[in-house]
């Protein structure tokens, strides 16, 4: 059941918490947005579970947090707050800005440069 | 995945749904300050303090509260205590909910399919697995947790443990053993 290694031994789990950044940050939102009212939390449970129970995701559960983003990106849609397109056009953006930002540099949306184009 | 959370975030801070450094301080709390030693305290002082045992087991929420460790989520807590007859084991079938504010989050294997679904179906079986082997005669409950409810095992208090003091009992501790993947371990092996 466990992979192997995953099962920790001692009190403090030996595998991180979070095994890449953006995985923090997709939990963080999800966090901050019940706290603030915009859904209560059975009601992300449901959410999560329904993409969680679609017939390609991994058994072992490696894909966990892309189906918390894609049950983020539901949710924000059927609440009207933001759609597939806009977070689709968005998302696009940063593609390009961290194609076009220097290695070891911040990546900023401002690096687009369909947005600088656009912006003049 | 990492453009498309950044599209997220870009939405909802313009939105003003959420403030980026609200979203650090979240990051923050969960990777270094909650995890399974709160859990591991809430243990020790059940094994030490007969009063905080019985008020664990009426009222594990408030119980759990007193040392300081609240959900975020003001999800009520029930804390199941291991015997022995009966061993307890917690899953979520229907995702991942599970006991943060004494826990932390869930381990990779907590959050699969496959311990999902066969937690309930063949909890032995799932046992063996994580290397748990229990009397033929000691009864198995699985906890299924939801949003609203989660739960806590308090394992039993290992053998040879009398004269150890509450932070010396926390070391013996897992996080399997308050999930009922595991044991305790017993002084020995600590």
């Amino acid at each position: 059941m466990p992979d192997a290694g995953a099962v920790a031994a001692g009190p403090v789990p030996a595998e991180p918490v979070f095994a890449e950044p953006w995985q923090a940050q997709a939990f963080a939102m999800v966090v901050a947005l019940q706290e603030a009212g915009l859904f209560a939390w059975d009601e992300w449970a449901e959410t999560l579970s329904r993409e969680l129970h679609r017939a390609e995701a991994d058994p072992h559960g490696h894909d966990y947090y892309e189906h918390w983003v894609a049950a983020l990106g539901a949710l924000l849609a059927a609440k009207g707050i933001a759609g597939d397109a806009e977070v689709d056009a968005l998302q696009a953006a940063w593609e390009r800005a961290a194609h076009a930002t220097p290695h070891g540099t911040p990546i900023v949306l401002e690096n687009d440069p369909e947005m600088a184009t656009r912006n003049g | 995945m990492a453009a498309r959370v950044r599209a997220l975030e870009t939405i909802l801070t313009q939105k003003g749904l959420i403030d980026p450094a609200a979203i650090d301080a979240i990051v923050e709390t969960y990777e270094t300050k909650v995890g399974p030693r709160n859990g591991a305290r809430v243990v020790a002082k059940a094994w030490s303090d007969a009063s905080f045992a019985d008020w664990l087991r009426t009222d594990a929420t408030a119980a759990i509260a007193s040392l300081g460790y609240t959900g975020r989520q003001g999800e009520h807590m029930e804390a199941v205590f291991n015997t022995p007859d009966t061993h307890n084991l917690v899953v979520c079938t229907l995702c991942s909910c599970y006991p943060w504010s004494v826990l932390g989050l869930p381990p990779v294997w907590y959050k699969a399919p496959a311990y999902r679904s066969r937690a309930v179906i063949d909890p032995r079986g799932v046992l063996a697995e994580f290397g748990v082997t229990l009397p033929a005669d000691t009864r198995v409950r699985v906890w299924d947790s939801t949003a609203e409810l989660r739960y806590l095992v308090v394992p039993e208090r290992p053998a040879g443990t009398e004269d150890l003091d509450e932070e010396r009992l926390a070391d013996l501790v897992t996080r399997d053993s308050m999930i009922g993947t595991g044991l305790a371990r017993s002084p020995e092996a600590a």
